[in-house]
């Protein structure tokens, strides 16, 4: 069996980096925020894949420096197709980053092609998913939602609920499309553990 | 009845090479001659044949069936053959130019109808009367033309049968002794046609943009497989690839013995220095948009290009990306825009202007701040239905649920106010 050496080499510090060769999700109403985040970072070839209904599309005159001429939109027909070309764009070398928008739950047998996929292309995969329609195999599960804030500020929340190989956790940044660099929102003290016992 | 039809003179001319194309098989150098005719220079062919008569007598048979109205002759120069192709038909024996062509009349020569009819004011009506009269003052009356032309029927001046070049032909084909029907097989057969293509292609500095497989079962019907390439190219082992899963599904009947591989669209692709890493990655990426488009059509492929509007749709291009490079976007200042768009979407339940309280995508909305409006007229130059209601005066609406949206209202609009849409979100 092959070992995967990039499997732990998470980065410390940096809570958003996805594991490479691995795939993603991402569910939320700012799930496209955060896919763009995510293409911002990234270097290469950017491949979005959209079922030819969708009506959110990218548009790439707003679209993060240097993302819109790496992207490639693909429109399929129907949900078989999408995952074909999922599958075939998750193999494909040079390919960094492939986002796409799914309607269906994909199913576990599904999912975990994907992963074979991404694991012989060394490409991360993103999956813009509707609530609760992800499969057991995504590496990370995001939950990632606009949030109202001041004035001339971008709040997203983005809670990482799902996560194989590394811990979970909330974060809230502020992230306007300009840099690939985010600025982290210091939470507002609502506590989610109890209390340390005194003394 | 009489039916008519417009004169199709490209079709004929595309008939008419088809036609010069078949009839090399009297001769290697066949060319077309004016519109109407085709000349075959047949040295040391007839013999082939059964001699001179039985090849006109095979040509005829053959063009007869295949309705093809001809007429035909063999002589020993070009002039005479025209000639006589016009008069009749059939073939001058060696050494007959003179006696055949002499009682024709001298508009048999291929000069202008001018000459022709100069020359019969003088009396002299039929070719055998040319060569009597003295040379001089002839090609002082009527030019050099007509002595040329005197000269070239009656084999004094050499003419030869200047055949044009045949154009590249991509194709390759291979018949087999015996049928074969294994996948394995045919992909063997295919790799050994596609190296064969591509040294064509590549001697003529061409590559292949969409290349065809045609395979002939025993019972003489035929499968074809095409396959589209992301880019021009000439690389046997990688458009191989392509053809796998079409050849997988072919129904291979009794058995397949012939192939046939041709390019049916081809483009300029000069050599390339190879072993660059940069251009090999560029390869597998254009492979991939192959593999993708040879299911989902080239077309689903996109890409975006940028474009100079102000109408926010048009802002962009979207282009295949199997026919377009990619291209910069401006970068620096530019007016802020939502990140998804979408055709526009009516709000429901909008109160305010700009509205306070909205509905949208069946959610409920309560605005936290509104900057705008930013108003944006339509292009008259262009009639797009969706800009027919006047200008548009977008807001970007802040919501205290989070999403950040860019409304608009259409102050022009028949209907009045209260008809606010939703076209895209912010990040």
């Amino acid at each position: 069996m092959r070992i995967l050496h990039d499997r732990s080499a998470v980065v410390d510090g940096d809570a958003f980096q996805l594991l490479k060769g691995r795939v993603h999700e991402v569910e939320g109403r700012g799930r496209i925020g955060f896919a763009l985040f995510q293409a911002a970072r990234s270097a290469g070839p950017i491949f979005w894949i959209v079922l030819g209904h969708d009506r959110d599309r990218p548009m790439p005159c707003a679209l993060p420096e240097g993302v819109a001429e790496r992207m490639h939109l693909v429109e399929t027909r129907n949900e078989i197709d999408l995952l074909w070309t999922v599958e075939e764009t998750l193999r494909a070398l040079p390919v960094a980053l492939v986002i796409a928008a799914p309607e269906k739950p994909i199913s576990l047998t599904a999912g975990r092609r994907l992963q074979l996929a991404a694991e012989a292309g060394g490409t991360t995969g993103l999956m813009l998913i509707h609530e609760g329609r992800g499969s057991n195999a995504a590496e990370t599960r995001w939950s990632c939602d606009p949030l109202p804030g001041p004035q001339d500020s971008t709040r997203h929340r983005w809670s990482l609920n799902k996560n194989k190989k590394g811990t979970t956790g909330t974060h809230d940044v502020n992230w306007n499309g300009t840099t690939a660099a985010v600025h982290l929102v210091a939470q507002a003290g609502e506590r989610h553990q109890p209390e340390e016992p005194p003394g | 009845m009489l039916s008519t039809r417009p004169a199709d003179p490209v079709g004929e001319g595309r008939a008419l090479e088809a036609l010069r194309r078949w009839a090399s098989r009297y001769g290697p150098h066949a060319a077309k001659d004016g519109t109407d005719g085709l000349i075959v220079d047949t040295s040391g062919v007839p013999h082939l044949f059964g001699g001179e008569a039985d090849l006109l007598e095979d040509l005829s048979a053959r063009l007869e069936r295949a309705r093809i109205e001809s007429n035909s002759a063999i002589a020993e120069t070009r002039g005479a053959a025209w000639a006589l192709a016009r008069r009749g038909g059939g073939v001058i024996p060696e050494g007959g130019l003179l006696a055949s062509l002499g009682p024709m009349p001298v508009s048999a020569l291929r000069i202008g109808p001018e000459i022709a009819e100069g020359l019969t004011r003088l009396g002299l009506h039929r070719i055998a009367d040319l060569t009597s009269v003295p040379r001089a003052p002839m090609a002082r009356r009527f030019g050099a033309e007509l002595l040329r032309r005197l000269d070239q029927a009656l084999g004094a001046q050499a003419e030869p049968v200047a055949a044009e070049p045949d154009p590249p032909q991509f194709a390759v084909r291979m018949t087999l002794p015996e049928p074969i029907g294994l996948t394995a097989d045919v992909m063997g057969l295919l790799d050994r046609l596609l190296i064969r293509l591509c040294d064509k292609l590549a001697s003529a500095q061409r590559g292949a943009r969409a290349v065809r497989l045609e395979l002939r079962r025993v019972d003489r019907s035929a499968a074809v497989i095409e396959v589209g390439l992301a880019r021009a190219m000439r690389d046997p082992a990688r458009i191989s690839a392509l053809f796998r899963k079409g050849v997988d599904e072919v129904d291979a009947g009794f058995g397949i013995d012939g192939m046939r591989l041709s390019a049916t669209v081809t483009e300029p692709l000069a050599p390339e220095q190879i072993g660059n890493g940069k251009a090999r990655q560029e390869d597998e990426l254009s492979d991939l948009i192959s593999r993708i488009g040879n299911r989902l059509g080239f077309d689903a492929v996109q890409r975006f290009l940028p474009a100079s509007s102000r109408i926010p749709e048009r802002s962009f291009l979207t282009v295949p990306a199997a026919y377009a490079a990619p291209e910069p976007f401006p970068s620096g200042r530019r007016p802020r825009r939502p990140v998804t768009l979408f055709p526009p979407e009516p709000l429901a339940g909008v109160s305010g202007n700009p509205p306070t309280r909205f509905s949208w995508r069946r959610m409920g909305f309560t605005t936290l701040r509104a900057q705008g409006p930013e108003r944006i007229t339509p292009e008259w130059w262009f009639d797009d239905p969706t800009w027919r209601s006047g200008v548009r005066d977008y807001w970007r609406i802040e919501t205290r649920e989070g999403p950040r949206l860019w409304l608009f209202r259409t102050p022009q609009a028949a209907s009045g106010f209260g008809d606010w849409n939703a076209q895209g979100v912010f990040l």
